[in-house]
């Protein structure tokens, strides 16, 4: 077989991270090429550069022989290389055709959109991909699965050589994975190459011909499918040396300090049961989707439930709001640093102060001096880079922007912490200061919950680790048991 | 990076002349700063140019012009920074004024008519808080709605004429003078500097900002978003009816079509005052400089004998202008920084 595309070489640098470092990839014709790794091990950032969203720092792209350099999303387009991000990009109040083709709608000669034109080609195109979907029904009244597929409807409609796909069956069930996948596979028979970004490594067995590991931003190998055993790709996505950047585990003082007891959230089937120890950090592992800060929300009050009883310290408690608690002691650190946990145009002071505003004041009234001993003390112990406490947090670096909604969360003093992907982001230094300072928490009794899809933060840090699947926690393991092996078994559910 | 960030500490310490050098470089870039050197700049401009400016008269007549709707400025300032806005406050402005004055009418005693007025103002903002919040209706089409229904109110109650015949006790507030300075002038003045500190200092009204500033982070920070925004709406009202009803103790007659455009004259002047749509942003006296700026130019041009048509499009330049060069002078500060990170 010839070689449609490949990339040599290609290396990227963002702040604080080598996101790609001399990375390859050889896609031939029609084959379907599979791309697989952890978080961060540099997958998307691949595929960026190959649909022209980044450019990379070095490297060469060949397509066909011809050296490309794709530089826009509509360059690659141009070159036939269509990608489907992970994050759909459809216009839900318009119509499938009118999203199959944004910007290329057939027109008469004043201007106007030749409906029944644009109705047929996409028909046609709908049909040729076998898939039943209405064209003149609004997208909004689809399903998941159907919106996936029109994506790619509109990704093929340039009539594409290569096909991009992250993580496309990511917010799919089973079954219409399992649709999807037949449809990919069509299209390849069709002389189309797919490069297939995914975590779960079933599907990945299931469809693809070829699958190219990356790790850390390293390129690790390439191999047919048929050659290679599944234990031998996660041996190959692992395999690292954690290094010292995680504390000594602790001792746990063996006091149950949070019982959750058949914790249900509104329209799932599932109910979960778990506790945490004082001075414990409890991990929570699994794919992105599998319902890890959707129960999170739900125990922190900041999302409905459907039934359970939350115990602390053995004694019930009824959590409707964050508010409450945030008064029983309970922090949670979200994931999205940005759209939920900061307030990115106020100063540093006032951004720390948010949760314990009564504690700065008197009679109400803020105490401008007691809000920036606050603020000082924070940015002292956490070593914050930055030049004032008045400075506005989108000014600073991730790190530093993460060391400050964590401040929020300490100023609470809490019992019980749950952090959200708390190193998301944020550079090695950063990542090491802050993983310290929540051991140093449970050993004053505190207990840490860690969400993560960093495997070695897991391992590293974790007393205990749950798998959840789902929405379902599906495994436990003790800190010793807990292997990167076997917490990827589970949570692909392999 | 520790020691870095202790090495910033230190130094900031020991440096007496830093503070000073920081307050003034601070000072300079603070919104309201520039206005009030914009207004001197104007005020002495005008008083070269045609010798009245400063004359009592002409800045009685000023701060007159400007004291009701500065008492509408600390509820439309809260509204902003929580990130929505008040569109109704014209109308209850209005309606405030012809209840108290219908009141009046009906011979109940002053406290009580004052009392009604500000109930019905405090009704209008409830009923705006509650849509926004449970109904989840957007602040722009909720406070649209009750601009229609405040206005029509005000229209049906007096049948479309001006109530007139109150009793002139009434008329103290708006009228009568204390230690020489109009009573009017007084209230608003005070109405302004409390409301400044209160969003300054008060821990319940920094939690607007909060609110503003990131909904969701606020929501996950333990902040009751819904209490504060209904708080917010309904002290809007509060404050818009209080306002009309001082315009009839001023004017001595219930005008139903009092008020009208307003609503956007105000938002306009909060904004040119550092409020920002976005929400998050904006002081209560920032409000008021834009409120005067807006006020000087559009007495420099009565001074001047600008025509009286030409005043709108100078105040929809002023407010474009204004707006532009902020926005423009935020994104060159952060240029460079951008630049550093990627």
């Amino acid at each position: 077989m010839t070689s449609l595309l490949t990339a040599s070489n290609i290396t990227k640098q963002f702040p604080g991270t080598l996101a790609l470092d001399n990375v390859q990839l050889d896609l031939q014709a029609g084959e379907i090429h599979a791309v697989i790794g952890e978080n961060g091990a540099g997958k998307s950032t691949l595929m960026k550069i190959l649909a022209g969203v980044i450019s990379a720092d070095s490297g060469q792209i060949h397509l066909n022989g011809e050296p490309i350099n794709p530089t826009t999303p509509g360059e690659a387009l141009a070159l036939g290389i269509a990608t489907v991000h992970q994050e759909l990009s459809l216009i839900p109040t318009l119509t499938v055709a009118e999203n199959i083709f944004p910007g290329r709608l057939p027109t008469n000669r004043f201007g106007m959109v030749r409906y029944g034109e644009l109705f047929k080609r996409a028909q046609s195109i709908l049909s040729k991909l076998n898939v039943a979907v209405d064209p003149r029904a609004s997208v909004e009244k689809l399903s998941i699965a159907n919106q996936q597929l029109v994506e790619i409807a509109k990704a093929i409609s340039s009539d594409c050589k290569i096909l991009i796909l992250d993580e496309p069956t990511s917010a799919l069930t089973d079954h219409e994975a399992d649709q999807l996948l037949a449809f990919l596979k069509r299209l390849a028979q069709d002389g189309v190459s797919i490069v297939y970004i995914s975590h779960k490594l079933k599907e990945i067995f299931m469809t693809a011909n070829r699958v190219t590991i990356l790790r850390d931003g390293k390129f690790v190998g390439t191999h047919q499918v048929s050659e290679i055993k599944p234990d031998d790709v996660i041996r190959m996505m692992v395999g690292r040396e954690l290094g010292n950047i995680y504390p000594d585990k602790g001792k746990e003082t063996g006091v149950t300090l949070l019982e959750v007891q058949d914790l249900r959230l509104p329209e799932t089937r599932v109910s979960n049961s778990f506790h945490l120890l004082e001075g414990e950090i409890l991990g929570f592992a699994g794919l992105i989707g599998s319902g890890r800060s959707e129960l999170a929300h739900a125990l922190f009050g900041a999302a409905p439930k459907l039934s359970g009883t939350i115990r602390l310290h053995g004694q019930e408690v009824h959590i409707h709001s964050p508010k409450q608690a945030i008064k029983l002691g309970i922090g949670y650190l979200t994931e999205d640093r940005k759209q939920a946990g900061l307030f990115l145009e106020m100063s540093l002071k006032q951004n720390v102060s948010a949760t314990v505003l009564n504690k700065v004041s008197q009679a109400g009234f803020v105490k401008p001096e007691r809000e920036r001993q606050l603020a000082r003390e924070y940015v002292q112990r956490l070593s914050v880079s930055t030049s004032s406490i008045e400075q506005e947090v989108r000014r600073l670096s991730g790190g530093n922007q993460q060391k400050i909604l964590l401040s929020k969360w300490l100023a609470i003093q809490p019992r019980i912490l749950i952090v959200d992907e708390p190193t998301r982001g944020i550079d090695v230094g950063a990542k090491k200061e802050i993983h310290h300072l929540l051991r140093s928490l449970c050993e004053k009794g505190v207990g840490v919950i860690i969400i993560s899809s960093e495997l070695p933060e897991i391992l590293g840090m974790c007393d205990r680790v749950l798998v959840m699947h789902e929405g379902a926690i599906i495994a436990e393991y003790s800190g010793r048991e807990a292997t990167e092996e076997n917490i990827i078994r589970s949570a692909s559910n392999h | 990076m520790a020691s870095e960030s202790v090495k910033k500490v230190s130094a900031q310490k020991n440096n007496m002349a830093r503070p000073l050098i920081n307050f003034l470089t601070q000072l300079v870039k603070v919104r309201e700063f520039a206005l009030v050197a914009m207004i001197i700049l104007i005020a002495v401009g005008l008083e070269l140019y045609t010798g009245r400016f400063f004359t009592t008269v002409n800045l009685n007549a000023i701060s007159l012009g400007f004291s009701t709707s500065a008492v509408i400025v600390f509820g439309m300032t809260m509204a902003l920074v929580s990130g929505g806005f008040d569109l109704s406050v014209g109308s209850v402005f209005a309606l405030g004024g012809v209840v108290t004055a219908s009141a009046l009418r009906a011979d109940i005693p002053i406290p009580l008519a004052i009392l009604a007025g500000l109930s019905v103002g405090l009704l209008a903002g409830l009923t705006n808080g509650l849509l926004i919040t449970k109904v989840k209706i957007n602040p722009f089409i909720t406070t649209l709605g009750m601009m229609g229904i405040a206005r029509g109110a005000s229209l049906a109650v007096t049948k479309g004429t001006t109530l007139a015949g109150l009793p002139p006790e009434f008329f103290v507030y708006g009228q009568n003078k204390t230690f020489d300075l109009f009573n009017l002038i007084i209230i608003a003045f005070f109405i302004i500097i409390v409301g400044d500190v209160l969003m300054r200092r008060a821990s319940a009204f920094r939690q607007i900002y909060y609110v503003g500033g990131n909904e969701e982070a606020a929501r996950l920070s333990g902040i009751n978003i819904d209490r504060v925004k209904i708080a917010v709406y309904t002290m809007s009202g509060i404050f818009a009816a209080l306002a009309g009803i001082l315009s009839v103790s001023r004017f001595t007659v219930a005008d139903p079509g009092a008020g009208t455009g307003e609503e956007l004259r105000i938002i306009a002047a909060c904004i040119i005052g550092g409020c920002s749509l976005q929400g998050g942003r904006g002081t209560v006296i920032g409000g008021l400089f834009g409120l005067i700026f807006v006020g000087l130019i559009n007495n420099g041009m009565i001074l001047l004998r600008v025509p009286v048509y030409w005043q709108q499009l100078s105040m929809g330049i002023v407010l474009l202008l204004a707006v532009g060069f902020d926005t423009l002078s935020q994104r060159w500060q952060l240029r460079p920084r951008v630049r550093q990170s990627s």
